[in-house]
């Protein structure tokens, strides 16, 4: 505590003394209040890692780690592996980030410097409603129109012109595939990385854009020599925080995966992620395992949104990132 | 060659420079464009299935075509006004601690805001899940309540995140001012920096129920196997618009997509204004509050 804390606390607690107790009460009981809801937060916390771990133990107990990277989801069986379904949700979240990472930069740049005022106050909040469009909608919309004209112009072309990468393969009977979830998670994350971007962009001290303009810096000498040296770390939070978003999305993904139960080379083919399987799943489960398996899918999603959060923040501890999503 | 026109390196380094904007520029227009398409198609596909009767009837018995949506309207009201009545005090009390009570050192603020920010990276199905094995299980029912309480967990880092930065921008003089007359903290909390800040906890609190309007997961897990008709029963399960939308999307006879547009474009609408009417009232009191 620092002195003038410590001095300011004296003169207040002179003051409630002078004053009689009765009238500090109040204070108290706010201040208790206050620090029973943080208790309440904290216990709900607590209390989520102790029901999914407890729901995961039987689970736990039977598959043990081997759950991770075994390949079979079969109920019938009841033989339950998550090797499937890592796979897909790394793969997906790999291609959102491939593309959502320089295009989010791109946006926040062009808000942060380059957008005239007018632009800036409705592009701003339009690149901000893009994230509050649920994503059960957007899952919806993909089904019915973004997964056909994947299917019917987008994969075509990678396969013609990329086809000699094995991930690349020739389009399916659909477009629900790996590729179409990863597109889709992109749609999702972009406005999140794009504006926690722009407000650490515009945390740039003026005075140094403005002694690189003086030294005759082109605008993108600009934002590669000043903004983006002195911003790396916080877009490097507000990247993680985008991926712990991709990691953890459900429904949107559920749409448009069409839920595949073995690994496909090809990304036009089906797959299935962690959240999306939970989400089937869960609506007709078939035996007490299977749930107790749900939850250890559970656990393992837990456990990537707490260390995608952890390392956000230790990655920008410098920025107070505003974390509006 | 002309004076004063760019050459050489300048001239390619102009280019550089032109090409980035250009990237820059297209690269918002991408993300502009994506929030039209989905809208316009949201709307193209949900307005046929618009009208008054669509409000106010229920879904059909059996699924298939026709019918309206009130009661997934209700549904979705009740769950989310008993989501906001937990989830706004809450949040608006572990903000009013972190900004007023705490130093600006403190380590209960420091564990708060790690707290919060821990439980805004919880993924939303695994909140659901969360309240499927505290609520749903031991009670062996699906839930309104179930339903609430997980968005209510969604709900309180953002209303605490949004009442925090409003209450740091309520200027100091005020506490000042309040203290040298004497007045209780407590007090000065309740009657001159609440008041003050209310436009923005409104503002955060909007947002958030926006937010949880449209969240499927959770409710997903703890509250998807409901009937058709009207409840207002929050111990059972209840009818809501996002699973209504999920469950039809997800079946093989199209016959329900009409009324699936339909609820999605309601719920669009709903969630679009919502933002829309929030950033101007934040607009709004932020000046007030600078002026």
């Amino acid at each position: 505590m620092s002195a003038s804390t410590a001095q300011k606390n004296r003169v207040r607690t002179f003051i409630a003394d002078r004053r009689g107790i009765e009238r500090s009460r109040g204070d108290q009981i706010l201040r208790a209040l206050c620090l029973a809801a943080g208790l309440l937060t904290a216990a709900v916390l607590v209390e989520i890692g102790y029901q999914v771990i407890s729901g995961a133990a039987p689970a736990i107990s039977k598959f043990g780690l081997g759950f991770l990277w075994h390949a079979d989801w079969a109920p019938n069986l009841n033989h339950f592996g998550a090797g499937v379904m890592l796979y897909g949700t790394a793969v997906t979240s790999v291609i959102a980030m491939l593309i959502a990472l320089p295009l989010s930069i791109a946006i926040a740049l062009y808000l942060a410097l380059m957008a005239p005022g007018p632009v800036r106050s409705v592009v701003g909040p339009l690149v901000e409603m893009l994230a509050a469009i649920p994503s059960v909608i957007l899952g919806f919309w993909a089904l019915i129109y973004f997964a056909p004209f994947v299917h019917a112009h987008l994969e075509p072309f990678l396969y013609n012109t990329f086809g000699f990468i094995p991930i690349f393969g020739p389009p399916q009977t659909t477009g629900l595939s790996i590729f179409t979830a990863g597109l889709i998670l992109t749609v999702m994350i972009v406005p999140i990385i794009a504006s926690l971007s722009r407000d650490l962009f515009l945390t740039v001290p003026r005075e140094l854009i403005e002694g690189a303009e003086a030294l005759g810096a082109t605008r993108w000498e600009v934002i590669r020599g000043v903004v983006l040296p002195s911003t790396i770390s916080g877009v490097a939070a507000a990247t993680t925080l985008g991926l712990g978003r991709a990691l953890g999305e459900s429904i949107a993904v559920l749409s448009v995966i069409g839920t595949a139960a073995q690994i496909h080379k090809s990304v036009f083919e089906t797959g299935n992620t962690l959240a999306a399987r939970i989400a089937n799943d869960i609506q007709y489960p078939v035996s007490g395992l299977q749930i107790n398996s749900i939850f250890y899918l559970a656990l393992i999603l837990l456990v990537f949104g707490i260390v995608t959060n952890l390392m956000a923040r230790a990655v920008a501890r410098r920025y107070d990132i505003n974390r509006a999503f | 060659m002309a004076p004063l026109t760019p050459s050489g390196n300048l001239r390619r380094r102009l280019i550089v420079s032109r090409i980035a904007q250009a990237t820059a520029i297209a690269a918002a227009l991408v993300a502009v464009a994506a929030l039209a398409i989905v809208t316009f198609d949201v709307i193209k596909a949900g307005a046929s299935a618009l009208s008054l009767n669509f409000l106010i009837q229920d879904p059909p018995q059996f699924g298939g075509a026709g019918g309206g949506i009130r009661s997934d309207i209700v549904g979705t009201a009740v769950i989310v006004a008993l989501a906001a009545m937990m989830a706004v005090p809450v949040g608006v009390l572990i903000a009013i601690y972190m900004t007023e009570f705490a130093g600006p050192k403190s380590r209960i603020a420091n564990a708060l805001r790690l707290g919060l920010d821990l439980m805004q990276g919880v993924p939303s199905i695994v909140i659901g899940i969360f309240v499927l094995g505290l609520l749903v299980r031991p009670l062996h029912k699906d839930s309104g309540f179930a339903g609430s309480v997980a968005l209510a967990i969604i709900m309180v880092p953002l209303v605490a995140r949004a009442t925090q930065e409003v209450l740091r921008l309520v200027p100091s003089p005020m506490r000042e001012a309040s203290e040298a007359l004497g007045v209780d903290r407590w007090r000065s909390i309740l009657t001159v920096i609440l008041p003050a800040a209310v436009g923005g906890i409104i503002t955060g609190s909007i947002l958030a129920v926006a937010r949880a309007a449209g969240e499927t997961a959770p409710l997903l897990v703890a509250d998807s196997t409901f009937g058709p008709h009207l409840t207002f029963n929050w111990f059972g399960p209840m009818p809501n618009i996002p699973v209504s939308i999920l469950v039809a999307s997800d079946s093989l006879d199209p016959a329900g997509f009409p009324r699936a547009w339909g609820s999605a474009l309601v719920l669009l609408a709903l969630i679009l204004l919502a933002n829309i009417g929030a950033r101007l009232l934040y607009a709004r009191s932020r000046r007030k509050l600078a002026g």
